[in-house]
């Protein structure tokens, strides 16, 4: 499925955009603060784990859910580059560090390389929607440098060989649902 | 020296370090009984008065004078906000005690939270931490179902909870009044002070913030008593009467061209050289050092000939750098070009800048185009002054801006010109050698591929 048209699969679901697990996820986080405003950077987060991205009509809904206006949702969304509005992420983001640490042991030379064989630049997603390329600044690991973050997983002193298998193991997984 | 015994990574080679067990069977949280028990929260932050702690996320505020700004008689709550978003780059021990000895950060927190009567704490951890998740998450756990936390915390009637408040990825959020606006819920941006948290801070509470490692010491002098904690590290100046001496052990992190990078606990005071050479292994290939960041990025360079610097409060401040920062070590060998340094650092802070000053807005973009330019072989020598120019206006030190990260982004700068002019001065004379006037900027560097930095400097008129 191409970005677009899961994009638009999600959108088209109208009203029932969020799951309702997805609400109660966000509800549950209501205890821990005097006021829902401070929920937004934790539902954010839930959102886009379960969507992808936060679309548009995504922060509507979450607007009625916390009770307080769209546009102090998007606000904040926009601040922080770490969300995308408007198509999914790819199944895996791979962050790869360029910050001091990481320049000095060859991590810029690493981003190069995945732009060549991904043939996106940063901040963008493959057209299969596998991968979204990054480029971080420090992911506080240079004691690894240069460092390289996909998803959840922090792969140590990497190379352009280490990279290259790591992704091609990647490229055979199955690629449904997110990350 | 030599009979330094590290405490802060005394556990972590243990196995399951990171488990209540381990931590527990390692003498964990009794002094968390102890303090609760035979000491009222005065007492504590009195402990940590004179024991001189100076917090480790990169200002050095004294801890116990920090702690003493909050209202004596407020109804509360008042609030903890514990600084675990770590991403000055160079630095990441924050992260290796919240992977491996989370306990050992929770129970200096709940100790602190005693201290300053707060009964929320929150933590305030960069995203790109996992692991680091994980493992708090379940140590928060287990801290609450063991009584360390939660309602009428080991029958003494103290409350405290605890929860973790998951960072976006922007370096801002680490500045602790930014920290304070992303919890709740708003962009990052710095607020301007006073009031200062501790009188008007997270939901307009009196708020502290405190540095993850800040907080693990905390523990240890709670356990071995303040005159133990001043026994480590540099007294005052005794020339310097604003110098309150830099006490207890710190942990310092190598990275960039040395043989064995990693995070070392050492006295404050030790000679930078000390930490290259005998704790990272040397530089790396048998080269030498051609410079050093002490601190994190943003305290600027040592020269080669400054490396016995003293790894204290005022040992880098002394050798024209910003300071002692976070204690991450960066080191560039002989063959790094300075430029690169600079291209890189001017990168970082154009891209952090959170926007709200002008100076720092405006000032760091211009800075990343000149070097960019520069870089491209298109740069000129009154670049170099422009440059300083722009460094000597931005941030709170010449008071053009509302939080350090202005600071943060002048001193490499500052640094790199001053103590290596010549290098640059070469640069730009052998990559322009016609003197192309042109102060056109070049297509942003940063989304260019290396090879193609050949074409770039063909001259534009
Ligand atoms: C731009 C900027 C970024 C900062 N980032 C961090 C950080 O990631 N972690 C941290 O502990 N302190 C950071 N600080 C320092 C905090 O503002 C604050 O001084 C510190 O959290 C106080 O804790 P401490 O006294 O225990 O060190 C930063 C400051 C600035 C100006
Ligand atoms: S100094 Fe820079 S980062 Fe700090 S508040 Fe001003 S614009 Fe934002
Ligand atoms: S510089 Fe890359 S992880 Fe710190």
């Amino acid at each position: 499925m191409s970005q677009e048209s899961k994009a638009q699969t999600v959108e088209g679901r109208g009203g029932a955009l969020l799951p309702p697990e997805v609400i109660a996820s966000i509800r549950e986080y209501f205890p821990r603060y005097p006021n829902t405003r401070a929920v937004v950077l934790p539902a954010l987060h839930l959102i886009q784990e379960a969507l992808g991205y936060v679309p548009k009509s995504a922060v509507l809904e979450l607007a009625n859910v916390l009770g307080i206006p769209a546009s102090d949702i998007e606000d904040t969304l926009s601040f922080y580059q770490f969300f995308k509005q408007d198509r999914p992420l790819g199944k895996y983001r791979i962050w790869v560090c360029r910050s001091l640490s990481c320049a000095l042991c060859g991590g810029e030379n690493l981003l190069d390389y995945l732009r060549e064989r991904l043939n996106i630049e940063p901040g963008e997603t493959t057209a299969d929607g596998r991968f979204t390329l990054e480029a971080a600044e420090c992911l506080g690991a240079c004691e690894y440098a240069p460092a390289v973050l996909i998803n959840e997983t922090l792969y140590p002193t990497m190379t352009r060989e280490k990279l290259e298998s790591v992704l091609d193991e990647l490229s055979k997984q199955d690629i449904n649902g997110h990350g | 020296m030599e009979s330094f015994e590290p405490v802060l990574l005394a556990n972590i080679q243990k196995p399951d370090s990171h488990t209540l067990r381990a931590y527990e069977a390692s003498g964990g949280y009794a002094t968390l009984r102890r303090v609760l028990k035979e000491l009222s929260p005065a007492e504590v932050v009195e402990e940590v008065r004179i024991s001189g702690l100076r917090g480790r996320g990169g200002a050095g505020f004294p801890t116990g004078l920090k702690w003493s700004f909050l209202p004596a008689d407020h109804p509360g709550p008042i609030y903890f906000c514990v600084n675990a978003d770590e991403s000055e780059p160079g630095t990441f021990c924050n992260r290796i005690l919240l992977e491996l000895d989370p306990h050992q950060v929770l129970e200096g927190t709940i100790i602190s939270a005693y201290a300053t009567r707060a009964t929320t704490a929150y933590v305030y951890l960069r995203y790109e931490y996992p692991l680091a998740y994980r493992r708090l998450s379940e140590a928060i756990r287990e801290a609450y179902q063991a009584g360390y936390l939660g309602k009428n915390i080991l029958g003494t009637g103290l409350d405290l909870d605890m929860y973790i408040h998951r960072g976006a990825g922007a370096y801002i959020c680490g500045e602790e009044t930014g920290l304070i606006e992303s919890i709740e819920g708003k962009r990052a941006w710095p607020r301007t002070k006073p009031p200062f948290p501790a009188v008007e801070g997270l939901f307009r509470k009196p708020t502290v913030v405190n540095n993850v490692e800040t907080l693990a010491c905390v523990r240890h002098i709670m356990e071995r008593g303040a005159e133990w904690f001043r026994s480590i590290g540099v007294p005052p100046d005794p020339n310097d009467p604003r110098d309150p001496g830099s006490f207890g052990p710190k942990l310092f992190c190598v990275s960039g061209h040395v043989n064995r990078p990693g995070c070392f606990e050492a006295p404050l005071g030790i000679p930078c050289r000390r930490l290259i050479e005998e704790y990272a292994g040397g530089v790396r290939g048998g080269r030498r050092a051609k410079a050093v960041v002490p601190g994190g990025l943003s305290t600027g360079l040592l020269s080669a000939d400054e490396l016995d610097t003293p790894m204290d409060f005022a040992g880098p401040i002394k050798a024209g750098c910003l300071g002692l920062g976070t204690g991450g070590v960066i080191v560039l060998d002989e063959t790094y070009p300075i430029i690169d340094f600079l291209h890189n650092s001017c990168r970082f802070f154009a891209h952090e800048s959170c926007g709200q000053c002008t100076p720092c807005r405006e000032g760091t973009a211009w800075a990343l185009q000149i070097v960019e330019r520069i870089k491209a072989g298109r740069g000129r020598l009154v670049d170099l002054d422009l440059l300083l120019e722009i460094a000597d206006n931005i941030g709170i030190i010449p008071g053009t801006t509302i939080c350090g990260l202005a600071d943060g982004a002048a001193w490499p700068i500052k640094t790199a010109i001053r103590k290596f002019r010549g290098e640059l001065e070469d640069y730009i004379k052998r990559t322009n050698p016609k003197g192309w006037r042109s102060t056109r900027p070049v297509p942003a560097f940063s989304l260019e591929k290396t090879d193609q930095a050949n074409s770039m400097r063909t001259p534009v008129a």
